[in-house]
């Protein structure tokens, strides 16, 4: 039991993937802590969103384990690492379009509930559910916008809509691909407080490119370079890094 | 529950703005219009009634159609595949000495349902053109195996010597069609019902999800295919029970039932009608069969021609159907 709770919210032991002879995932060993505010950065092509869709099960390893919090999930459907507490975005925006935002997030809430097998009772009588949703999106400040379609929402909302999606499945770890990717520069400050409000048991762990928001959130920094970690520190650890800067910063140092 | 200190009930801006979505499923007076025309059509046109049970019938069948198509997003080009089974079982069971009709439509159902919950097994597992394909090889399959069996099913002459005992062994089905339209009535009813209350439920409107995003359906932790074999078992019966109607209460089963010629003319009464509304079938399938009906009667040989023109109408002016064509005029 000690064990297990000493044990990372989220880790991958020596998993690799190629796609012929592409390797997208070069033996990564990678650890999130329970709570941890954690940045993957990387040029583009390093490898990043492959690595997300490792862990989560959309993509198969060809060698290597996945764990969440101790428990080995390689094996494991996507639906089920969900029922472990594993949520993510995605760097496009994967809403259900013609949908209102309240209904994307009260179908996220139906499946972790279980709610989602009723094929009998009208939808509105969970009441609970739909109530939560609401709460939800009215802690993201996207109240007005609760019963219009998504696609009829400005980029930035929908990027937070995106996340309340994830949020509404009571994550114990949510990966982020690239939240502010798109969103015009204005508006990206939202986005940045909303990250910085999530509760702080939930770990993060957030690809980024926008240096910034990297800077301003993360506590610990991953470099992925070709596939492999290159190195994983403090941010002024990785900002003082003459190799990160030489494959990556170039000269974006932050001030 | 982790979430739990985000529950606030009973926040009022919450109930204003949450209630209209709440009630989403609540009857409209509109919706009663399909079965007071019915009630209607069957008064005022007592010599139209076997075409008029037979378009209950197939509003059923694409119905079914809907369900698959329209709510969870799966292409198919075989689902008379399901009509055929259900109708050859009921009509196999009338014509072999056991006519009592419910028990032969609820067997319909149970053999389709069968044949798509084994089927669905496999075909599910893709998507688009490939799923396209695989509908359509699962239904030339059965059709061929029908046409082989003729001993069972009579091939290509189709099946003889059906023999429909009365409803409750007492509502015989008469010559003008009253029984077979009432019995037709009846089943598309409680199917609408069933159907209806299947799209408002969260299983519904999570193959609503699938439909508009798989992917994100995936990364909510929706089982994906387990719901979309339910919904594909679910539709397999309701297109077998309308399979089972019209070989009852035509008394002919034949390979026609299991062409793709079948599945397509059910995709392009529901598309007429408009997907994904419930109520597409109840509007494309009536025009479809009447038009067809009056067509072949005034221009015998060319009716296919005025269907086509209809169809490249439809097309052409109302995307989404007769039912998009409203939406727009209403806005």
């Amino acid at each position: 039991m000690s064990e297990a709770a000493r044990s990372p919210a989220l880790e991958t032991r020596g998993l690799c993937k190629s796609f012929g002879a592409l390797q997208v995932a070069n033996s990564i060993d990678f650890r999130l802590e329970h709570g941890a505010r954690h940045a993957l950065i990387g040029p583009n092509g390093a490898g990043k969103t492959s690595f997300v869709n490792l862990v989560t099960g959309a993509l198969a390893p060809s060698a290597g384990q996945v764990l969440i919090d101790g428990t080995e999930v390689t094996d494991l459907p996507q639906s089920e690492r969900v029922k472990r507490g594993l949520a993510r975005t995605f760097q496009v925006t994967a809403l259900f379009r013609r949908l209102t935002a309240l209904e994307n997030v009260t179908l996220g809430i139906a499946e972790r509930e279980g709610v989602a097998d009723d094929l009998f009772w009208p939808s509105g009588r969970h009441q609970r559910v739909i109530e939560e949703a609401y709460a939800l999106l009215e802690s993201l400040d996207l109240a007005d916008d609760a019963l219009r379609p998504v696609n009829m929402l400005a980029y930035g909302r929908q990027r937070l809509v995106e996340i309340a999606v994830s949020l509404a499945l009571a994550p114990k770890v949510l990966l982020l691909d690239e939240p502010a990717a798109g969103v015009p520069s204005g508006e990206s400050g939202t986005i940045i407080e909303v990250i910085e409000r999530l509760p702080p048991e939930i770990a993060l762990l957030i690809i980024e490119h926008d240096m910034d928001l990297v800077f301003r959130v993360a506590q610990r920094i991953t470099v992925m370079v070709q596939g492999g970690v290159l190195v994983e520190g403090r941010p002024e650890e990785i900002a003082r890094d003459p190799e990160v800067r030489r494959v990556y910063l170039g000269e974006r140092t932050p001030s | 529950m982790a979430t739990e200190g985000l529950v606030r009930p009973g926040i009022s801006a919450g109930n204003g703005a949450t209630l209209a979505f709440a009630r989403r499923h609540r009857l409209h007076p509109l919706e009663a219009l399909p079965w007071v025309t019915a009630i209607a059509a069957f008064l005022l046109f007592p010599t139209y009634l076997p075409l008029g049970a037979q378009i209950l019938a197939t509003i059923l069948f694409a119905l079914s159609a809907d369900l698959v198509l329209g709510y969870a997003g799966i292409v198919t080009l075989g689902h008379a595949a399901f009509f055929g089974t259900g109708a050859y079982t009921a009509g196999i069971l009338a014509a072999n000495g056991w006519g009592e009709p419910i028990s032969g439509l609820l067997a319909g159902a149970l053999a389709s349902a069968a044949i798509g919950v084994v089927s669905g097994f496999i075909v599910l597992r893709t998507s688009g053109l490939a799923l396209l394909m695989q509908t359509l090889v699962v239904a030339t399959l059965l059709h061929e195996a029908a046409n082989r069996a003729s001993s069972i099913t009579g091939g290509d002459d189709g099946l003889q010597g059906m023999q429909v005992w009365p409803i409750f062994g007492v509502f015989r089905f008469d010559l003008f069609g009253r029984t077979a339209f009432i019995y037709c009535f009846v089943v598309l009813f409680l199917c609408w019902w069933l159907a209806r209350r299947i799209v408002h439920s969260p299983f519904g409107r999570s193959l609503t999800g699938i439909r508009e995003n798989v992917l994100r359906m995936h990364a909510i932790g929706a089982p994906v295919m387990r719901r979309r074999l339910v919904i594909y078992t679910i539709s397999a019966a309701f297109a077998g029970l309308a399979g089972a109607l019209i070989a009852q209460t035509t008394g002919f089963v034949g390979l026609g039932f299991l062409s793709l010629d079948r599945s397509g003319t059910v995709l392009i009464m529901l598309i007429i009608g408009g997907v994904g509304r419930l109520y597409g079938a109840f509007i494309g399938v009536p025009l479809y069969m009447i038009a067809q009906d009056r067509f072949s009667e005034v221009a015998p040989v060319y009716w296919y021609f005025w269907i086509g023109l209809l169809m490249v109408l439809v097309v052409v002016s109302a995307r989404g159907g007769i039912f998009g064509l409203v939406d727009r005029l209403r806005r």
